[in-house]
C-alpha cells in the first residue's frame, strides 16, 4: 500500500511569530522552521501502516527552500522519499491555490492513501485536507484517533462528544489525524545517516503545468487586511500560599470567569 | 531553540554543524527534553534510575556504542558521538555517564580486544540496550595508581579464578557483562603475569555487587561494589587482545573523549537556566542581568563555555582523522571539565537561595561534575600528563 503524507513545514509554536511588513505574510525566517506538529503524527500513522501492509511512504510538501530540512526529519523517521512542491511563485498562498498546488503534485505519484495532520500550527484552517479531497474527486475521512485498512476500504474512528463515529470510504482516500492516534517515534541515529541518500524530487510549477497567475499572493482568495502586533505579556499574579492559597487561585479563576 | 541558547553561540559555531548532525542534536535533544528532563529530579533525589528502560531507549535512538563500527552499531563520526554526550549531559552527567559506560568502556573493551565469539556473543545487544555492560578497573585501594590493584587472574587447568574487589562501578549492579581487569600470575612456562580482562557474567557463582549509597554526585547513576570470590571463568572469558594497562587506559582515553564533549551539555544548560532566571528576577528595581556584576559573571562563562565548545570540536576533528594523542584527551578533560564546574559554580551564586535547590539544574550539574572532575583520570593527573608532555618529565611518581 503506497501512501503519502501532506507535511507542512510551520514555524516553532514556542518561539515569537512575526508577519512581514509590505505583504502582510508569515516571516518564516525570523523564527526556527519545525515539522507541522500534527504532521508527525500523520507520518508516523503512515510508517505503521506501511510496516503492517508493506508499500512505501511518500512525503509531499508545498514550502520554502528549507523545508527540505523537516523533509529529511520525515524521512530520517523511516519515509521512503520525499517530494517537495517549491517556486517563488506560491508566496502567500492561501488554503484553496495550496491544495489545488498539493493535488496537482499527487498527480505524479502512485499512492492508496493520502495522510495528513488535521491542522496545521501556523494559520490554523483545518481545510486543506477536505479541500485536496474535494480536489482528487476522493472520499475524506477527517479527525481520525484510530486508521485500519482492509483490502479496499479505509475506516477510522473519529472522537465526537458522545463516543466515536466510525466512517468509512474505499481507498484512495484522504485521512486526516489527531494527536490521540499514535506516538511519533524518535528518528533513530541510523535513520538519519539513510535519509540523507533517499530521493527527494523537487517540482516546480511549470513541472505541475500551473502558472505563477493561478497561485500565490496574487490568486490568494483570502487576504490579511491589517493585524495589530500581540500585547507584551504582562507580569503574572503570583498567589503566595499563607493557608489560603486554594481559596485565592479560585478567586482569581472567578474573577476572570474561568469557573 | 530557547532565546538564552541562541544567545549564548556567541562565536556563531552553530553555523558550523553540518544538517545531518543538526538533525541529530535537535533529535536526541527532544528526545531528552521529553524523557529525560520531565524526571531528573525524582531519579536524582531518589537516587533511582529505570537504567533498564533507558538503556533500551538510548538503544533505539540507536547512540549506544554508536562510534563502534560493526556488530549493530552505527560507525558514527566523534563529532556525532560528542554531540550526542553534549545533549544527554544537559539533563544529567549520571545519564551520560550511563551511556559512557555502556559505549566507550565496556563495549569499546568488547570491540577492541575482544576474540570474534565475544563480540557477536555482546556488541549487537548492548547497541540495542537489552544488555547492559560495566567496566571494572578502579579499586578501593587503587584509584589513580591501578597498577597496585589487587584483584588477582589464578590459572586452574584451562579455567580462570578471579578473587578481589572492584570500587565505584557504574552500572556495576545492572550489568549483564562486566569487563574485570585483574593480575594474572606468572605462568610455568615463564609467561610474567600481567593485567588482563575478563568478561564475568551476571549471576557466575563468587559474583555479587553492592550498591554505593549515600552519593551526594551522580545521584542519577548506578555505582556499585564488585566482588569476586573465587569467580571460575572457562578459557575463553579472557579479552585476547588486551595484555597489560594499556588496555584499560585504552579504553578510558574513549571515553574521557565522551566526557569533553558531554560537560559542555551541563554548563550549557546551567548557563541557559542562569541567564533566564537573571533577565527575569528583579532586585532593587531592576533585573538581576542588569548588574554590572552579574553580566560580568555571565560574560566569564559564557565566553568560557564557547571556548570549551571549541576544544570538543578541534578534538572531535583531531579524532575523526585518526590523528588524536593522549595528552590532547588530556589537555580537553582537564580545560572542560573545569571550565564546567566553575560555570555552574558561579551560576548557583546568580541564582541567590533558588540556586541549592534541585528546582534550577544549576547546582545538581556542579556537584554531578565533582564526579566527573575526579573520575576517568582525576584533574591532578591529567595535569600531571599535560606537565610531562610540556617538559618530559614524569611527576607521577
Ligand atoms: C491569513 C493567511 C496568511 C498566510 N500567510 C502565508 C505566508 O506568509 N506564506 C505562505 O507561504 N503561506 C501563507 N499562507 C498559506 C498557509 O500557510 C497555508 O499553506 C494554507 O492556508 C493552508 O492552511 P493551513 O496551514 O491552516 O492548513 P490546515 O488545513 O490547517 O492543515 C491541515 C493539514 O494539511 C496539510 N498541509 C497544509 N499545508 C500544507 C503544505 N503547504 N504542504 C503540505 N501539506 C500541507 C498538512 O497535513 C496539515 O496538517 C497564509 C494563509 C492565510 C489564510
Ligand atoms: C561516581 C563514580 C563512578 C565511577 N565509575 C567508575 C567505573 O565505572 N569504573 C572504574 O573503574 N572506576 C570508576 N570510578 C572510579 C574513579 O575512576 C576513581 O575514583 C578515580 O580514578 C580516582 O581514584 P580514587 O578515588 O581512589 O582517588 P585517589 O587516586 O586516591 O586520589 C585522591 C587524590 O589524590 C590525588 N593524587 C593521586 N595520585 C596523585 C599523584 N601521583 N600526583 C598528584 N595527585 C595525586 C588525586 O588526583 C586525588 O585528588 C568512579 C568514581 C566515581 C566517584
Amino acid at each position: 500500500m503506497n501512501i503519502v503524507v501532506l507535511m507542512k513545514q510551520v514555524p516553532d509554536t514556542y518561539a515569537e511569530r512575526k508577519l512581514q511588513a509590505g505583504d502582510n505574510t508569515l516571516d518564516r525566517d525570523a523564527s526556527d522552521a519545525v515539522i507541522n506538529e500534527i504532521d508527525e503524527y500523520a507520518i508516523e500513522e503512515g510508517l505503521l501502516l506501511k510496516e503492517a501492509h508493506g508499500g512505501e511512504v511518500t512525503i509531499l510538501t508545498m514550502g520554502p527552500d528549507r523545508a527540505t530540512e523537516s523533509i529529511r526529519k520525515a524521512l530520517s523517521m523511516g519515509a521512503d522519499k520525499g517530494v517537495h512542491v517549491l517556486d517563488d511563485a506560491l508566496h502567500g498562498s492561501c488554503a484553496i491555490t495550496t491544495a489545488k498546488v498539493l493535488a496537482k503534485a499527487l498527480g505524479t505519484v502512485e499512492y492508496d492513501l493520502v495522510i495528513a495532520g488535521s491542522e496545521a500550527t501556523d494559520s490554523r484552517l483545518s481545510i486543506v485536507p477536505a479541500l485536496v479531497s474535494e480536489a482528487l474527486g476522493v472520499a475524506q475521512l477527517s479527525g481520525a484517533r484510530k486508521v485500519t485498512v482492509d483490502g479496499s476500504t479505509v475506516t477510522i474512528e473519529r472522537t465526537t462528544d458522545t463516543g466515536f463515529d466510525r466512517v468509512e470510504g474505499a481507498v484512495p482516500a484522504v485521512v486526516s489525524v489527531v494527536e490521540k492516534i499514535n506516538e511519533p517515534r524518535y528518528p533513530s541515529f541510523k535513520g538519519i545517516m539513510a535519509a540523507k541518500s533517499k530521493p527527494v524530487t523537487t517540482l516546480s510549477l511549470s513541472d505541475l503545468g500551473l502558472s505563477p497567475d493561478e497561485v500565490g499572493l496574487v490568486a490568494s482568495t483570502t487576504t490579511v487586511e491589517s493585524y495589530e502586533e500581540a500585547p507584551p505579556r504582562a507580569a503574572g499574579t503570583i498567589v503566595k500560599d499563607e493557608g489560603n492559597g486554594g481559596a485565592a487561585i479560585a478567586e482569581y479563576l472567578a474573577s476572570r470567569k474561568l469557573i | 531553540m530557547s532565546d538564552a541558547l541562541g544567545r549564548l553561540d556567541l562565536l556563531a559555531l552553530d553555523d558550523d554543524v553540518a544538517d545531518e548532525n543538526r538533525l541529530l542534536r535537535s533529535t536526541v535533544r527532544k528526545f531528552a527534553d521529553d524523557r529525560l528532563r520531565p524526571n531528573i529530579r525524582d531519579w536524582f533525589e531518589s537516587g533511582e534510575l529505570p537504567a533498564r528502560e533507558l538503556a533500551q531507549e538510548f538503544g533505539a535512538l540507536g547512540v549506544l556504542g554508536m562510534h563502534l563500527e560493526g556488530y549493530g552499531c552505527q560507525g558514527s563520526t566523534a563529532t556525532q558521538y560528542g554531540i550526542v554526550c553534549a545533549e544527554i549531559e544537559a539533563v544529567d552527567s549520571g545519564l551520560r555517564s550511563l551511556v559512557s559506560v555502556q559505549g566507550s568502556l565496556a563495549m569499546y573493551a568488547i570491540h577492541a580486544y575482544g576474540s570474534e565469539e565475544q563480540k557477536q556473543r555482546w556488541l549487537p545487544g548492548m547497541a540495542e540496550g537489552t544488555s547492559i555492560g560495566c567496566f571494572g578497573l578502579t579499586e578501593s585501594d587503587a584509584g589513580s595508581d591501578p597498577g597496585s590493584m589487587r584483584t588477582r587472574a589464578r590459572r586452574d587447568g584451562t579455567d580462570w579464578v578471579l578473587h578481589g574487589a572492584k570500587m565505584w562501578i557504574t552500572n556495576g549492579s545492572i550489568a549483564d557483562v562486566a569487563v574485570v581487569w585483574a593480575r594474572t600470575e606468572d605462568e610455568a612456562d615463564g609467561t610474567k603475569g600481567s593485567v588482563r580482562g575478563f568478561l564475568v557474567e551476571r549471576g557466575t557463582p563468587g559474583f555479587s555487587t553492592h550498591d554505593v549509597h549515600h552519593k551526594l554526585s551522580l545521584r542519577a547513576s548506578v555505582t556499585s561494589e564488585l566482588v569476586l570470590d573465587d569467580v571460575r571463568l572457562p578459557a575463553d572469558a579472557m579479552l585476547p587482545g588486551a595484555r597489560g594497562l594499556s588496555g584499560p587506559l585504552g579504553c578510558l582515553t574513549e571515553a574521557r573523549y565522551g566526557i569533553i564533549w558531554g560537560v559542555t551539555g551541563s554548563a550549557r544548560d546551567a548557563l541557559t537556566a542562569t541567564i533566564d532566571y537573571a533577565c527575569s528576577r528583579t532586585q532593587f528595581g531592576r533585573p538581576i542581568a542588569g548588574f554590572q556584576l552579574t553580566q560580568k559573571k555571565l560574560a566569564d562563562m559564557a565566553v568560557s563555555l564557547n571556548q570549551a565548545q571549541l576544544v570538543a570540536r578541534r578534538l572531535g576533528d583531531l579524532k575523526d582523522a585518526g590523528q588524536i594523542k593522549p595528552h590532547q584527551i588530556s589537555f580537553g578533560k582537564f580545560a572542560n571539565v573545569r571550565a564546567a564546574l566553575d560555570i555552574c559554580r558561579d551560576a548557583r551564586s546568580i541564582l541567590g537561595g533558588s540556586g541549592i535547590t534541585t528546582e534550577y539544574p544549576v547546582l545538581r550539574h556542579a556537584v554531578n561534575l565533582e564526579t566527573v572532575y575526579t573520575y576517568e583520570g582525576t584533574h591532578e593527573v591529567h595535569t600531571l600528563v599535560l606537565g610531562a608532555q610540556l617538559t618530559g618529565l614524569d611527576a607521577f611518581r
